[in-house]
């Protein structure tokens, strides 16, 4: 395990700027979830630590030296790929053999074996070191995927969206196994995904990335709780932060210069019955609590609700903002 | 895809469609098998029996066609002969019969061997380099590829005899005119950019995330060619070696053109068969038989691989 550090990394695909001059060190042991939607530069970053793409500019050092002539072999980077992750023509245990079998490595046969047993139980998959690698379930390929990437102790792991392609549930179970076993062996890793939920729940740091640039680096609570843009903070929270015009609801203290308010579940306060400024529209029941669709003059809001909140559709009720986010025209944090 | 979507597909044919469709494959397997059993028929035929008209259907099977394909006789007194020790063998038995004795093996066997060593050979070298070239073709970027994919395509579109001559000429300046390797490099040429074209649909089929993942897990590009897109690529492999080998093994137009001796293949050689007083049919006959064998042989082993072969990009895995 080794510190990573990305100085002024650019990559450009044709017409497009994949990567803009991004900036990132990674700690020893961190896990690190780069958050961002599709295209905007996850899997290229990725790839550019990895040895598979080169950058057009910008130095990428693992361990304190310099990586940008080393083929990815030399790299010392374990990768795990979204799809296409194991080799259909091997069995489960050779695929997690195959990176201990490199001749450039040269393992004894005994320590190849004693090692692939101990990451198999570790991902839960030893009963079936024997099985052809396409007659598993998809939760089985990803699991011996991650498994083919922890056999070795690289300085850093990279693993591009490797639950994605799974089912809600599978996906929350190998969430935490890969969590506890990152904790497990004190990994350092770079974690790309589209699902803030992974981010919030996995990772010791986040970066948002948007079109190739990286908009913030913090823990997940500053990211939630304390976001530099408004980019930054609409990528987190479920229901997605309500953006309205700064005058729109009252309490609220927008400093000079405020365009937009930002307001979260947690910054509006709902009364029913009097001094009614905002009526509610619907009432999605997701059975723990209630999405409630509310309008304001012609405005739209989606807010949590505790289910006893006994309002129905067509209320009028009072919205109150406290403590909501400001930003400016440009989209930056105010205050 | 939905099962709506495909319904059509998989519904089952109706029994007279079926029988219709069964009738028109055995008829068509008919039409094709009768000249291959015609000459397997005249092969076991004796030189009388071949020529008799009506053909004859019912007739004593005998191995003297294959006797006189295998030896090079002559003709002795029939006193010479009774007064040799007893036969040794079928054919010394057939041989004496018709008053002549084995004066030694023919050039058969020889000419056998060229095709295999010329058909083989050249077939590996095209799988082997036009291989490489699909890989090359497929992961890199290869300046002006399209166009040297359609060069590549372009040299199958003139008939190979239409070089003839100019290649005579450079094979005798060469000193390539009747040798194996000059043979082998020419059906090389002719196959390869069937092979390139084959393969490389092949290959792109791979996804190219196994070679990635095997170069982060501690391999160089080649090994893990060898290791990861080779054994997924061995369906193609198989198809491209059997086309290769097919046109290398049948190919007549070059070869009687360009060997007549050391390096003569099996195809200019079964005509050449003269028995005593005209063609030697039977023996013809069993020189096509034996000629037929290698490839039956190794088209029934990769039969799967042929048939996949043939409808590649049809069907989507």
């Amino acid at each position: 395990m080794a510190d990573v550090i990305l100085k002024g990394l650019n990559k450009r695909f044709g017409d497009t700027q994949a990567v803009s001059g991004l900036n990132l060190a990674i700690r020893d042991g961190e896990f690190i979830v780069l958050l961002g939607p599709t295209g905007a530069g996850k899997t290229t970053t990725l790839r550019l630590i990895a040895g598979l793409e080169r950058p057009d500019s910008g130095r990428i050092e693992i361990a304190g030296r310099n990586v940008a002539g080393e083929a990815p072999a030399e790299r010392d980077v374990a990768f795990v790929f979204q799809q296409y992750s194991l080799y259909p023509h091997m069995t489960v245990y050779e695929n997690l053999a195959f990176p201990l079998k490199a001749p450039a490595r040269q393992l004894a046969n005994d320590e190849i074996d004693r090692r692939v047993r101990e990451i198999a139980r570790m991902v839960r998959i030893d009963h079936k070191l024997e099985n052809r690698a396409t007659r598993l379930s998809g939760g089985e390929m990803q699991r011996v995927a991650i498994g083919r990437a922890l056999v070795r102790r690289p300085a850093i792991y990279l693993m591009d969206e490797p639950l994605s392609s799974l089912d809600a549930k599978l996906r929350g179970e190998l969430r935490l196994e890969l969590k506890r076993i990152q904790k497990e062996l004190g990994s350092t890793l770079l974690y790309v995904t589209h699902d803030q939920m992974e981010a919030m729940t996995m990772a010791d740091r986040i970066g948002i990335l948007a079109e190739g640039k990286l908009m913030q680096v913090g823990t997940p609570r500053e990211i939630y709780g304390n976001p530099s843009s408004l980019h930054v903070a609409a990528r987190l929270g479920q229901p997605h932060i309500n953006l309205l015009p700064a005058d729109l609801l009252p309490g609220g203290n927008p400093p000079a210069g405020t365009k937009t308010v930002g307001a979260r579940t947690e910054h509006l306060d709902i009364v029913a019955g009097e001094d009614a400024n905002a009526r509610v529209d619907w009432i999605e029941h997701l059975g723990d609590q209630n999405h409630l669709h509310i309008r304001v003059r012609d405005h739209k809001l989606v807010t949590l609700a505790d289910p006893y909140l006994a309002v129905r559709p067509g209320d009028r009720i009072k919205l109150t903002l406290r403590d909501p986010l400001y930003f400016d025209a440009g989209g930056q944090r105010l205050g | 895809m939905s099962s709506a979507n495909s319904a059509h597909s998989v519904v089952e044919p109706s029994l007279t469609s079926k029988r219709v469709a069964g009738a028109i494959v055995i008829l068509y397997a008919l039409i094709t098998l009768i000249p291959l059993v015609w000459i397997f028929l005249t092969s076991i035929k004796s030189p009388p029996d071949s020529i008799s008209y009506p053909p004859k259907i019912v007739f004593t099977p005998t191995l003297e066609g294959y006797c006189n394909l295998l030896t090079t006789r002559t003709r002795q007194t029939p006193e010479y002969i009774a007064s040799l020790p007893a036969p040794t063998g079928t054919c010394d038995e057939v041989t004496r019969k018709r008053n002549m004795v084995i004066a030694g093996p023919s050039n058969f066997l020889p000419r056998f061997v060229n095709s295999l060593v010329i058909a083989f050979g050249s077939t590996f070298l095209a799988v082997l380099l036009g291989t490489l070239a699909a890989y090359g073709f497929s992961r890199f970027r290869v300046p002006l590829a399209d166009d040297l994919l359609f060069f590549i395509l372009s040299t199958r579109m003139m008939p190979p005899i239409a070089v003839a001559i100019p290649i005579y000429l450079m094979y005798r300046e060469l000193g390539l005119s009747d040798t194996a390797i000059g043979m082998i490099l020419l059906y090389t040429a002719v196959n390869v950019s069937l092979a390139v074209w084959l393969l490389k649909g092949f290959i792109d089929e791979i996804p190219r995330e196994y070679e990635e993942a095997a170069m982060i897990d501690g391999y160089t590009r080649l090994q893990a060619f060898r290791k990861v897109v080779l054994p997924q690529a061995t369906t193609g492999i198989a198809a491209t070696a059997i086309f290769c080998l097919i046109f290398a093994w049948n190919e007549y137009a070059f070869a009687a053109l360009l060997t007549s001796g050391e390096a003569q293949t099996a195809p200019p050689f079964i005509p050449t068969i003269i028995g005593e007083g005209g063609q030697d049919w039977p023996a013809v006959a069993a020189g096509t038989t034996i000629f037929l064998v290698p490839i039956l042989v190794f088209t029934i082993l990769l039969r799967k691989q042929l048939l996949r072969g043939i409808t590649f990009g049809a069907v989507r895995k």
